[in-house]
């Protein structure tokens, strides 16, 4: 084994420790700005955990980070559980709906994967708002604690700083070295008996537990859980268009894909508050025509041309 | 020019717009009181803020900044509204709501419209003390909530009252000896019509009512159909639907199909719509909803007028006056203070009434006040209120005779 | 005999809102996130000129579609070719055409939106009719038929006609079709357009008894996605039979177990097909 190289680990540290005292300096704004980047960091890496290297696009984050946050929603406000024994057990049951979805998804390919896991992201909304109204007989779940944005940042900063750290574990282990010969080529991959069943569908179910756990972090703050705002297609596509900007290739690419997209999205929504929509889709078509590497290629672009 | 020059010259054009609009904003700072509004411009429910919140808005600001502005510091401050759009996303709305207070420096908030926005908004609200006077908002949990936020009101009072006010005027039909016992349920599967639904079954048990089908249909459902069929089938005396705009149109279309035979026929949100009474015409003789209003006071009718020529829209019969009326209370609290201080002005508002195009206000020790109308009926096009809190102005409900 | 009638004619409005996808997807191999503003453009076009010009919107109809013709054209010619040029396979191509169709239908919720932002509903052949002891509505079966002719239109123009089999073909394979001389782009770009058209078509039809508003789009994209992959990319006899079974369980849950329910049945069926056939009712097996 070569000798390891201590300088990206060490990089790592400084952005953490970094990434950790932002909340001291920052005041409101920025700091929400900062929540909502870190909860996407948080998302976007641990989705490419899986669509990095299998190359499978999956619409199931909102899905579980809806079940994520309305399980704490639904336990403290029913039943009086506290916000920590939810926030533990919600990623469970995420994680075990991951198992299910991923066996199942295992003939699925190309296309019919990504619309498989939106189909399965809308049943899901609309299972849990039946068994809502015809069992729990909710009066409203309300989130109330004490937590502020600072509080939050700081769990979410956790959960990125674990989803980095288990990526890093998952490149140099076996899991990893499989998964990079299924992306390559799956048919070569079963003929050298690896078991690309089980790779996949672990890590489909970390995938599943990260976008619960930040689901259920983020809860707090939204302060009262609907079905419907917290099961969001739309979040499901956001991570994958910040991910894919940024590159699944390599662990940093979703970070340099949230990052410029959450100020460019600000950017355009203080510049044109009566038309932030029109004016966030074409910037959209903007970044996807003149983009075409996303913001990693860019960035290479940028190095290349700094160090000639 | 190359492509890394373009995304440049793009980021660094939309960050000097953005600097612009601070300047400008703050350019002007000095004459204007500044209002801050986070807005649901796009999103399902961009559609209800549009009729309910929006329009209000602009009318204040024209009718107020046509005096002169409002009566602080001695003279007079135009009133400047900054705005932003949050998609209909509570992440956006905080971002954008903390954006307001910190960068754009406003001197006030209006409140949002949705319950969970408001609930969202509140701990910011509170942090930087500006006064929530929370219109589109029925909870259950006001003690709780004005406890955590002192400086939330409350308007539009709970989920028992909402469903208080369906029974009480199914018992008086049923005492009437219009409408027999048979109650026909069915809510939209969304946190509003859940929680109706689960508050109102064992209040209608408790007042002796027979729920004979009772069923929940997911939000944007496209054919509502086999829902009306069922609730034939059941043969209720009245028919009662905890739904969102989509579904109360759909409903209510279906059931003039169906030709659902009942003496009640009540729809909840978008019944107050000027495009229900739009679309259906006088269909819709009769029909009950959520809100209505007393039309025939000189204020409300002042207000009606005003709406329609300053904004070129027409209000709807529920929460369009109520959310008006908080902005009245909120210019009536800072001229009364006479300067920008929001904990006086939060003070203020605790401790006094107000008048406002719905009648006298004020707030008991929950930051709650409870007078509103609850219930509302068509009748020869407008939408009148039957059923009250407090108000005492509601006429007697009638059935509904076919459609 | 309520759940039939009542479920078919569900199925033709779900079939009016996936042909046109199927046609985008299939042929074009453009994943047009777009498609649920396109369908919600066509309801505000009827709306609009209902609720201000009192024209019928059958008569919009035929403004519609040829004005969504055009447009979606356009919107290939200059949107979507030069993604189409630029990708080295269809995985790239769906990840842009996801990315950039994602944009496009921010910017047409958002100029939908500078027009009329409140929801759009009116009241047009509200009329109730039975049917075979059914009682349904006007509007709804008017949009049935009309979904039967477009369908049976399209059909017969795929396989009957010079055009339309270049386009069958383009959407078998399309390398192997330019190599027995089809212009592939021009095909394409036709597939996209009329698969517009059609969408937009649908969204003035449904707008007759579906109350729109500028955000709603969203889910009929959803819908259609559903209902395309489901029934299998190519066969345009697959999204309709896909989306007539759709239309046929949901009023059978609704009428039998419990409307609360319609939509997790939908999704189970469709999770149960792709689970049973992978690639979809009629799909090819993706190599």
């Amino acid at each position: 084994m070569k000798a390891y190289n201590f300088t990206p680990l060490l990089l790592a540290l400084i952005l953490l420790m970094a990434a950790a005292v932002i909340p001291l300096f920052a005041d409101g704004y920025w700091l929400s700005i900062a929540v909502t980047a870190m909860m996407y960091i948080a998302l976007a890496t641990s989705w490419a955990l899986f669509s990095g290297p299998t190359h499978y696009i999956s619409l199931a984050t909102g899905a579980f980070f809806g079940v994520g946050g309305y399980l704490v929603g639904a336990g403290m406000s029913d039943y009086q559980i506290s916000f920590w024994t939810m926030a533990a057990v919600a990623p469970l049951v995420a994680t075990v709906l991951a198992l299910l979805v991923g066996l199942a998804t295992l003939r699925l390919s190309g296309v019919y994967f990504v619309i498989f896991t939106l189909g399965l992201a809308e049943m899901i909304r609309n299972l849990v708002s039946w068994v809502q109204n015809n069992f729990l007989g909710s009066r409203g779940l309300y989130v109330l604690t004490d937590f502020t944005d600072a509080d939050i940042y700081w769990m979410l900063l956790t959960v990125a700083a674990v989803v980095f750290a288990l990526g890093w574990w998952i490149s140099r282990s076996r899991l990893g070295f499989a998964l990079r010969i299924i992306g390559s080529d799956e048919q070569v991959a079963k003929h050298v008996g690896i078991n690309t069943a089980w790779s996949k569908v672990i890590l489909f179910m970390v995938t599943g537990y990260f976008a619960a756990l930040v689901g259920a972090i983020v809860a707090p703050r939204y302060s009262y859980i609907e079905p419907n705002v917290v099961f969001s297609p739309e979040l499901s596509f956001l991570v994958v268009i910040m991910a894919l900007l940024g590159g699944i290739h390599r662990l940093w690419g979703p970070l340099i894909g949230v990052i410029p997209f959450t100020l460019i999205w600000e950017g355009i929504t203080i510049s044109f508050p009566n038309y932030t929509t029109l004016f966030l889709g074409l910037t959209f078509l903007l970044i996807v025509y003149f983009t075409p590497t996303g913001f990693a290629g860019l960035l290479e672009k940028l190095v290349k041309a700094v160090r000639q | 020019m190359g492509r890394r020059t373009f995304m440049k010259r793009l980021m660094e054009g939309a960050t000097a717009l953005g600097i612009v609009s601070f300047l400008a904003a703050s350019a002007i700072a000095g004459d204007t009181i500044k209002f801050g509004v986070v807005a649901h411009k796009t999103g399902p429910l961009a559609g209800g803020e549009a009729v309910t919140h929006t329009p209000n808005i602009e009318m204040w600001v024209k009718q107020v900044n046509a005096r002169g502005g409002l009566n602080v510091d001695g003279g007079k401050k135009l009133i400047e509204i900054v705005e932003y759009d949050d998609k209909t996303n509570p992440g956006e709305h905080i971002k954008a709501v903390q954006r307001l207070a910190t960068q754009d420096e406003v001197d006030f908030m209006l409140s949002p419209y949705g319950t969970g926005f408001n609930v969202a908004a509140a701990p910011i609200y509170a942090k930087y003390g500006f006064p929530l006077i929370a219109v589109s908002a029925i909870t259950n949990k006001i003690e709780e909530l004005s406890k955590r936020f002192p400086n939330m009101f409350f308007t539009l009072g709970n989920t028992t009252g909402f469903v208080e006010g369906v029974r009480d005027t199914l018992i008086t039909m049923r005492d009437s000896g219009t409408i027999g016992n048979k109650i026909a349920m069915v809510n939209v599967a969304d946190a509003f019509g859940i929680e109706l639904a689960d508050t109102a079954r064992p209040i209608l048990a408790e007042a002796g009512f027979e729920i004979v089908y009772d069923k929940s249909y997911p939000l944007g459902t496209p054919d509502i159909s086999p829902v009306i069929k069922g609730a034939k089938a059941a043969k209720p005396d009245a028919f009662v639907a905890w739904s969102y705009p989509p579904d109360t149109f759909a409903l209510t279309e279906q059931a003039i199909i169906e030709d659902l035979d009942v003496k009640v026929f009540y729809t909840a949100v978008a019944t107050a719509f000027p495009a229900y009474s739009g679309k259906f015409g006088n269909k819709i003789e009769g029909n009950l909803g959520a809100g209505g209003v007393n039309p025939d006071t000189p204020a409300m009718q002042n207000y009606r007028k005003e709406h329609k020529e300053l904004t070129g829209k027409v209000p709807d019969y529920w929460a369009s006056a109520t959310y008006y009326a908080s902005l009245q209370i909120l210019e009536q609290a800072i001229e009364a203070v006479g300067t920008v201080d929001r904990s006086a002005t939060v003070d203020y508002i605790k401790n006094n009434s107000f008048d406002t195009v719905i009648g006298t206000i004020s707030f008991d020790e929950n930051n709650n006040s409870d007078r509103y109308w609850s219930v509302g009926q068509w009748r020869d096009g407008v939408f009148r209120a039957v059923a009250d809190t407090g108000m005492g102005d509601s006429v007697p409900v009638v059935e509904k005779s076919g459609w | 005999m309520d759940i039939i009638i009542s479920g078919l004619l569900l199925g033709g409005t779900y079939a009016l809102i996936a042909m046109g996808l199927n046609l985008q997807y299939g042929v074009a191999r453009i994943m047009n996130l777009a498609n649920g503003e396109m369908l919600v453009l066509g309801g505000l076009a009827a709306f609009w000129l209902f609720v201000f010009a009192g024209i019928d919107p059958f008569f919009t109809l035929l403004l519609v579609a040829p004005v969504a013709f055009a447009g979606n054209w356009l919107i290939y010619r200059f949107l979507m070719a030069p993604l189409v040029r630029r990708s080295k396979n269809q995985g790239a191509l769906d990840v842009d055409s996801i990315l950039a169709t994602f944009g496009l239908s921010f910017a047409l919720v958002g100029i939908m939106v500078s027009v009329h932002g409140e929801y759009f509903t009116y009241s047009f052949l509200a009329d109730p009719l039975s049917i075979l002891g059914t009682t349904v509505a006007v509007n709804r079966l008017m949009a049935f038929i009309a979904a039967v002719c477009i369908a049976g239109a399209l059909y017969c123009w795929l396989n009957l006609t010079y055009a339309g089999t270049a386009v069958r073909a383009v959407s078998v394979n399309a390398e192997a079709a330019g190599l027995v001389g089809i212009n592939v782009a021009k095909i394409s770009a036709l597939a996209f357009a009329l698969g517009g058209a059609v969408t937009a078509a649908g969204g003035t039809l449904i707008s007759t008894f579906i109350t729109l508003d500028a955000s709603i789009g969203v889910v009929f994209t959803m819908k259609a996605l559903i209902i395309i992959i489901m029934g299998g990319i190519g066969d345009i006899r697959g999204a309709i039979i896909a989306a007539l079974i759709l239309g046929l369980v949901e009023t059978a849950v609704a009428t039998l177990i419990d409307p609360g329910l319609t939509l997790v049945a939908a999704y189970v069926i469709f999770l149960l097909v792709l689970l049973l056939r992978p690639q979809g009712m009629f799909g090819r097996r993706t190599t």
